[in-house]
């Protein structure tokens, strides 16, 4: 892999960006990740326990994160960048929390059953 | 790793010195960046709707149960069909691997390369059309997927459950392929005059709305394919 550092050509001219091989373990990373959770979906004591939604949500949520973070350089880049993507995606991640309360598919169990 | 960085070209500062704000970034990023902020929330209202509309279906085929019709005793099977999907996001994963290099390689058109290897990094042809071409094996899975559904009985409005899938993996089969449509063009500007240095903003912002189509799919694919 031929290395070399970003320069010009962006307003972030100095950000420095990682190299194809950070792109190529990444996208391993992505795949293992991807496995696991195909896995999990045909392991049925995996599948049908309490910890099965919670898992894939993580490793979701861990996927996002990582293309978010490397692929799309909001880990190297100006923080504006970040707080447009972060901001409304805030705001829709509480509004779909919302939601999922108010037409009763999370609650939460204020009080045990007598 | 044998490569070497010969100096780096200043007329890519030159060429968007104009384009500099008082926030001394881009508007061209920054608008590229609000507007995938926008569409986070159109996603997220499609997404949101899915979930509320999730078991609330009165007749089937169902996405993950199977069904038998009480009218006709016809049984219907699980709709969604997980190995396609599988074989689908990986493709699109893959897609943005492409994406990522063809973007490297023209941010990083002032290094010298030599082995073969070296080249085809430094190809953002052979990436931009690589990205294309995954995006399209992307889309001919999800083509497939709805000419099956539609085949075994579920339409558009067949119930909650169909309304709310089709529109929102038809919505982001849409965004999938307006970004085919942008690779393609870039592909065709490199093919004609190469892409510089200058044109990294350019192949940058595709490569934003690329990866934001695959951050969507990444969360399309747990919560509805994997999610019973």
């Amino acid at each position: 892999m031929a290395e070399g550092h970003e320069a010009g050509g962006h307003d972030d001219a100095h950000a420095h960006h990682p190299t194809a091989k950070t792109y190529l373990w990444t996208a391993l990373f992505l795949t293992i990740v991807t496995i696991i959770e195909i896995s999990a979906y045909y392991i049925k004591p995996w599948s049908e326990s309490a910890i099965y939604i919670p898992s894939m949500l993580i490793m979701s949520a861990v996927k996002f994160g990582v293309v978010c973070a490397v692929y799309m350089h909001l880990k190297y880049d100006n923080k504006l960048f970040r707080n447009l993507f972060v901001g409304p995606l805030a705001i829709a991640i509480v509004t779909l929390t919302g939601l999922m309360f108010l037409f009763g598919k999370v609650a939460i169990q204020l009080s045990s059953s007598q | 790793m044998s490569a070497t960085a010969i100096e780096p070209t200043s007329h890519a500062h030159d060429a968007h010195a104009h384009h500099h704000t008082s926030t001394g970034l881009d508007s061209r990023k920054i608008a590229i960046w609000a507007f995938i902020g926008s569409e986070c929330m159109l996603f997220v209202s499609l997404i949101s709707t899915y979930l509320i509309y999730k078991g609330r279906s009165r007749v089937g085929p169902y996405p993950h149960e199977v069904w038998t019709d009480p009218a006709t005793g016809h049984t219907f099977k699980a709709i969604l069909n997980i190995p396609v999907t599988s074989f689908s996001t990986f493709v699109l994963l893959m897609s943005s691997l492409a994406m990522v290099l063809a973007h490297n390689a023209v941010v990083n058109r002032h290094v010298k390369r030599t082995t073969f290897m070296e080249r085809l990094e430094g190809n953002s042809f052979f990436w931009l059309i690589a990205t294309a071409i995954l995006g399209t094996m992307f889309l001919m899975c999800q083509a497939y997927e709805f000419t099956s559904f539609v085949h075994e009985g579920l339409g558009l409005t067949t119930n909650l459950f169909s309304s709310s899938f089709f529109v929102l993996t038809g919505f982001h089969g849409a965004h999938v392929t307006a970004g085919v449509l942008w690779l393609v063009t870039l592909a065709s500007i490199d093919k004609k005059r190469g892409l510089e240095l200058k044109d990294a903003l350019t192949v940058d912002m595709c490569a934003l709305y690329w990866h934001f189509v695959d951050v969507v799919w990444i969360a399309i694919f747990v919560l509805l394919y994997l999610i019973k």
